[in-house]
């Protein structure tokens, strides 16, 4: 039998997350994809736990713990000085959606407009999932969180960070979803490969934050994509590449019915997402077909 | 050997050069700028091989520095005043993972209102951060204490963070001749860093993960006894680097105190100014000496003691405020005289806030009031302020 997904273990068993955690198992395919020559860099999120408390650490990688915003700089900085000593291995910020999304954007931001030579992965679980699911800007629309109670849902939709990054004009970026691992790992394995600021954006489910089941987590993550709600694609050097075109969309109250933090959206809600869904997934595919 | 007409800041720029850095990470602010103009153009002709991050604000540039510093590469910044400010939270984190970057500070104040002229109460806002702190009063003395920072921040038992601060303008923009030891002799005074710690693929460690209370307690204390063990590393090396050299540097300067009855603490540029203040005064039969804080993190109390034992008056001058209190050195010198039995008369003195001018003559009139008893106790003595 040809295995699709590398067998080699660089994370060990017994990581301290909840169950049904998008993160955790992002993290595994990733060091799975990348190798044991990978330096990571965690700022303050839910990885922040996952690692493991002194003196333990659930990684077979060096890793080293920074302040919120500083991911992609303190990565850039480990980085340069690897080059100075002669040591060519990848560098990997690795970031939730508010140290990506919030307070890391200004770093982020200057790590690639320099093009600095590290790959920055956000996983996004669409809230400050760690502190006790607050919005973040990555947070969508309507969506109920601790501070944005039902009464008053979010108002405004999801950051497009992915088009932000794509206009730095970075070699590489890229979405993927846990749902999908042979994609994300194909999507880091090219990344290795490439100089310059890579971005990879994997959306991981948060049982705990999204009133979910741990055992929907694959489910959820996989509807996201075929709702359309989370596309699968890249930009390689400005050139889009849908990866995932689901050829009938399914409706997006699929997805939305399965998260407790959608339960109090009206009919209305839940037709105006999906017509934004719709015309958002358009727009992608005209992107793809004029780049 | 080398004798160059350089700035202050230029100065900063070739102790950086000459400690060969490898990497610098740096974002501009008056009136730093020439640090790292300099600094860059040394990269980019090769002059200096490291790798120079242009980042986009200064929490970044202390945070590449963290980074750079856990791989065991030497790593540099300069600063400033709201620039220092916006470091803040990076300083503790260089200082807590033990990262001996090394950090020129261009004393300037805070605002609002913008104000780009020289004082201390950047620096001193961020005493308790855990980086050692010199402040220098020549080019000449920026120059060295670049060299000597490395060399006892990378110390075994300091590994702290190093800031040296030199005054806005007075200093950074003031051109001095700068004597520059030739590179090899520099080098056998700084080898390269061989970190103790860094991040390793061969040892893969987690650095900085969560530490309970279990734990935690134990690592502060650690950092206050390497802070303490700098007092004797930073003495050590002063005395190599003179030595070497031939000028030698301690915790702070004694400036003809042997038989002084009255002394003034100063720092920074003030005691160059201090020093031709002392000149007049003796000659008009004053028994005045000076000595002037080359350190203020760790802060030498046992050097000050030994002094203070000697004296009957200090007045120390201070150049910050910490609001709500009295001037930084002014609170630190009083509270290590404390459980003395023989404790001198002191008084603290608060001059040239936000670049005002400091004269000789305010120095001789300071020294002459307090000789006459004049000071208040237990209170600021603000000089110059117009009311």
């Amino acid at each position: 039998m040809k295995l699709t997904i590398p067998e080699e273990e660089l994370m060990y068993e017994g990581t301290v997350d909840c169950q049904g955690c998008g993160a955790s198992l992002a993290m595994r395919y990733a060091l799975k994809a990348l190798g044991k020559k990978t330096f990571v860099v965690i700022p303050a999120c839910c990885w922040s736990i996952i690692a493991g408390p002194f003196p333990y650490s659930s990684l077979q990688v060096p890793l080293y713990h920074t302040a919120f915003e500083t991911a992609a700089i303190v990565s850039s900085g480990i980085k340069a000085g690897l080059e100075m000593k002669g040591i060519d291995a990848t560098v990997m910020a690795w970031a939730g959606d508010g140290g990506t999304f919030d307070i890391g954007i200004q770093a982020l931001s200057g790590v690639a407009e320099r093009n600095d030579d590290i790959l920055y992965v956000c996983y996004d679980n669409e809230a400050y999932m760690n502190t006790g699911i607050q919005r973040s800007s990555a947070t969508p629309f309507k969506a109920w969180t601790t501070t944005t109670p039902r009464k008053y849902p979010k108002a405004r939709p999801k950051k497009d960070i992915d088009e932000i990054l794509v206009a730095h004009e970075v070699p590489y970026v890229a979405t993927a979803s846990v749902s999908y691992p042979e994609d994300f790992i194909k999507k880091l394995q090219k990344a290795k490969e490439i100089k310059g600021t890579r971005f990879i954006h994997v959306l991981a489910p948060c049982p705990t934050g999204w009133r979910s089941l741990p055992e929907h987590t694959i489910k959820l993550a996989r509807l996201a994509v075929q709702t359309c709600i989370f596309p699968i694609y890249e930009v390689e050097n400005g050139k889009y590449k849908i990866n995932i075109k689901p050829k009938n969309p399914k409706p997006v109250d699929e997805y939305l019915k399965l998260q407790g933090r959608f339960r109090h959206l009206t009919e209305k809600d839940i037709k105006d997402i999906q017509e934004i869904t719709i015309k958002k997934w358009k727009k992608l595919l005209r992107k793809e077909e004029f780049s | 050997m080398v004798k160059k007409v350089i700035y202050g800041n230029h100065a900063v720029s070739y102790g950086a050069k000459d400690a060969r850095a490898e990497v610098i990470a740096a974002y501009p602010i008056t009136p730093q700028t020439q640090v790292v103009e300099l600094l860059s153009e040394f990269c980019a002709s090769g002059e200096l091989n490291a790798k120079f991050i242009k980042v986009e604000s200064e929490h970044s540039a202390m945070a590449a520095c963290v980074g750079a510093s856990a791989t065991g590469a030497r790593a540099f910044t300069a600063t400033s005043s709201h620039g220092l400010a916006l470091m803040h939270e990076m300083l503790h984190w260089a200082s807590n993972a033990r990262h001996p970057v090394v950090m020129a500070n261009i004393n300037r104040a805070m605002g609002p209102p913008w104000n780009i002229w020289t004082d201390q109460n950047d620096s001193i806002a961020q005493r308790d951060t855990g980086w050692l702190q010199f402040y220098c009063s020549t080019n000449q003395e920026v120059y060295d204490t670049t060299l000597m920072a490395f060399k006892i921040c990378e110390n075994d038992k300091v590994l702290l963070p190093g800031m040296l601060s030199l005054d806005a303008f007075v200093l950074s923009h003031t051109s001095e001749v700068v004597d520059m030891p030739p590179q090899e002799e520099i080098d056998e005074f700084l080898p390269p860093y061989n970190a103790k710690y860094k991040l390793d693929l061969e040892d893969p460690r987690a650095f900085g993960s969560l530490m309970f209370p279990d734990w935690y307690y134990e690592l502060k204390y650690h950092q206050q006894t390497s802070m303490e063990e700098a007092l004797k590393v930073v003495e050590k090396v002063g005395k190599e680097f003179g030595d070497r050299f031939g000028r030698h540097y301690g915790l702070v300067e004694e400036y003809r105190i042997e038989d002084a009855e009255i002394i003034l603490v100063v720092s920074g540029t003030i005691a160059q100014t201090s020093k031709e203040a002392v000149d007049v005064l003796r000659k008009e039969g004053m028994k005045v000496g000076l000595v002037r804080m080359r350190t203020f993190r760790p802060f030498p109390k046992e050097k000050i003691r030994k002094i203070a034992s000697k004296v009957n008056k200090i007045i120390v001058i201070d150049r910050s405020i910490s609001f709500g209190s009295e001037g930084a050195f002014f609170t630190e010198t009083k509270a290590c005289l404390y459980n003395e039995k023989d404790r001198p008369e002191i008084w603290g003195v608060i001059i040239g806030l936000g670049g005002r001018d400091v004269t000789v003559e305010d120095i001789t009139k300071i020294a002459k009031k307090g000789k006459d008893g004049k000071f208040k106790i237990n209170e600021i003595n603000w000089w110059g302020v117009k009311l």
